[in-house]
């Protein structure tokens, strides 16, 4: 991080730089100290429109903060007050929960991006792991976040996933200990509110000093650009600041529109209906969906019968993504040059898109009527040993076996080649 | 200082070197006595557990209807049963049971079913009289209890749990 030859223009600048050297700082990680690739397509946007989100939640929610009670009879209606009577507070609110679903939005597809093309695989495996440490403390964030209005789906979206944790009843009791221990009582509750409101104001800003080491780790070896090649000489790089602040700048226009369409138009489609029916310990909706961005996990959960198999099985989905830079053995990066890695790429996303939709739906459902019908648990079955067959079998053989495709010299061989073809 | 020196070269156990490990000992005991509060604050505190037990009027209860009571937070569902109900809970004993006990395991008195209202799958409340086994059925992720609340189809592990009870007359029971 950080940059040895940064100048200081100003003379107090100068004063300063030689106390604490956090603009030289600055100036080496986001300014012009730092060289990039020259080749960074919009895929590289979603970095710096993740970080934008980032923001962009932790000052919604401490706003929102000012206004809400975390006790289990103030809180729903103190969300209702922020809805109906604060000055903005409608706007606050659907920017904070509109901000969640696009913030993962925007991990997904930088998550996506960094498989494409390689971005996981040596010398980025820990600035990897620390992108999946961001990607968890954001599924715990975001899961307690949405518990805080305590609407119906709030309340039995927490029993549901807390009681996961009981499946870890190895001896007897254990299970039951874990919950009473996570709950501070015999079921979700008021000390269940109460230690989750503490913990979503905390993780944020731990997602913020992860994001700093997740930066540190990307300063080390630079970016890795479309083509997966390493950046060498003066010709392959150009100063981040300004051509990727302006770039950045561009894409973060075009996003904000996208997130004003969700705020201002449809600002509840995100959201389950039951959510605005206050919590109710005594009745179950006929239907429990976690929200979008967890469903695909949701479905592994329900494919697998056995309860503790079935909860390992969620966990494992994700956490094999920190081996993938070891199952992957390709010495080359970009899947641009791995036409059948790419081609099982799009297949991998596809898969999940479709255990995501099945995730909405009741397990006995009929999907597919073909013969006696195709349920959606039967699909779901077929989906998860698809999304672990990618990783275990798919991913392992194809980037070993596969003939891949020529790879330019240079970024800039390849900027100089493009330019005589056209 | 000369000893010192030629003491750590030589790898021999010198005071010094049980020094380091009882410090390193007391201190390691000291972190863990100042988190053990840290952790255990989680647990349930005194109010919540003063709340542990609730006592019920059963005479309103009539034959074939099942109340739902709040106890520690979580439904109670305590069923009058009739005499078919009981019939057909003790005729599947022997069914192919998940979780196998025997109806008499689970009701102190056969006309009164009393269970803590919680899927043992994720927690959700099952609804009254639905299934396929004339029991409860959990709509979360499709759990079938019988009329003796024993898990026979989906993915639940265990029965409805039987929480502890008491009868203080015939017609008033202490749960909890």
């Amino acid at each position: 991080m950080g940059s040895s030859n940064y100048e200081p223009t100003s003379k107090a600048a100068k004063w300063f730089e030689e106390r604490l050297p956090i603009l030289g700082l600055i100036h080496g990680t986001l300014g012009a100290g730092y060289k990039a690739p020259r080749n960074l397509n919009y895929w590289w946007n979603f970095g710096s429109l993740a970080g934008f989100m980032l923001v962009v939640q932790i000052i919604t929610g401490i706003v929102l903060v000012m206004h809400y009670t975390p006790h289990v009879d103030m809180a729903f209606r103190s969300v209702e007050h922020i809805m109906r009577d604060v000055n903005y507070g409608w706007l606050l609110r659907y920017t904070h929960a509109n901000g969640a679903s696009m913030f993962f939005v925007v991990v997904y597809i930088h998550i996506l991006r960094g498989m494409y093309f390689g971005s996981y695989k040596s010398p980025r495996e820990v600035l990897w792991f620390l992108g999946l440490v961001i990607y968890l403390l954001m599924m715990a964030t975001g899961f307690m976040g949405y518990v805080l209005p305590w609407g119906q789906m709030s309340f039995w979206g927490a029993t549901v996933i807390t009681n996961l944790f009981g499946a870890f009843d190895f001896y007897n009791g254990m299970g039951e200990s874990i919950l009473h221990l996570l709950w501070g009582g015999f079921s979700v509750d008021n000390p269940t509110l109460q230690r989750f409101f503490s913990l979503h104001y905390l993780l944020p800003f731990v997602i913020v000093g992860v994001v700093i080491l997740h930066i540190w780790a990307l300063h080390l070896p630079g970016s890795n650009n479309p083509l997966g090649i390493d950046a060498k000489g003066p010709g392959d790089k150009i100063p981040f600041h300004p051509y990727y602040t302006a770039k950045d700048a561009f894409g973060l226009s075009f996003f904000i529109v996208i997130l004003a369409i969700f705020i201002f138009y449809l600002p509840n489609i995100m959201g389950h209906p039951d959510n605005y029916i206050e919590a109710n310990p005594m009745v179950t909706p006929p239907h429990i969906v976690p929200e979008w961005y967890y469903l695909p996990f949701y479905t592994i959960l329900k494919a697998v019968p056995d309860k503790l198999l079935g909860v390992v099985a969620m966990f494992a989905s994700i956490l094999i993504f920190f081996v993938l830079p070891w199952l992957d053995g390709s010495k080359i990066r970009s899947a641009k040059f791995r036409p059948v890695t790419a081609f099982f790429f799009w297949l991998f996303i596809a898969n999940a898109i479709f255990l995501g939709y099945l995730g909405t739906k009741l397990p006995d459902e009929i999907m597919i009527h073909i013969g006696g019908g195709l349920d959606a648990l039967t699909l779901g079955r077929i989906g998860t040993i698809l999304y672990f067959a990618y990783f275990i079998v798919i991913v392992p053989l194809v980037s070993r076996m596969e003939s891949t495709k020529p790879v330019p010299t240079s970024i800039a061989q390849s900027v100089l080649d493009s330019r005589k073809e056209a | 200082m000369i000893t010192n020196d030629q003491a750590e070269h030589s790898e021999e156990v010198t005071r010094r070197n049980f020094l380091y490990v009882a410090s390193g000992a007391v201190g390691a005991a000291g972190v863990a006595s100042a988190a053990w509060p840290l952790v255990n604050q989680m647990n349930p505190s005194a109010d919540v557990l003063a709340l542990a037990s609730v006592e019920v009027d059963l005479s309103t209860i009539p034959m074939g209807h099942t109340v739902k009571i709040l106890w520690r937070g979580k439904p109670v569902f305590i069923r009058h049963r009739t005499e078919s109900e009981i019939e057909q809970a003790v005729a599947d004993d022997h069914a192919d049971l998940k979780d196998p006990q025997d109806d008499e395991k689970r009701a102190i008195r056969p006309e009164w079913l009393i269970m803590v209202g919680v899927c043992t799958h994720l927690g959700c409340v099952p609804l009254d009289q639905r299934g396929d086994f004339g029991g409860w059925f959990c709509p979360c992720h499709g759990s079938h209890y019988d009329i003796s609340g024993r898990i026979r189809k989906g993915p639940a592990p265990r029965n409805l749990e039987v929480p502890k009870y008491a009868f203080l007359n015939d017609t008033t029971v202490k749960i909890g």
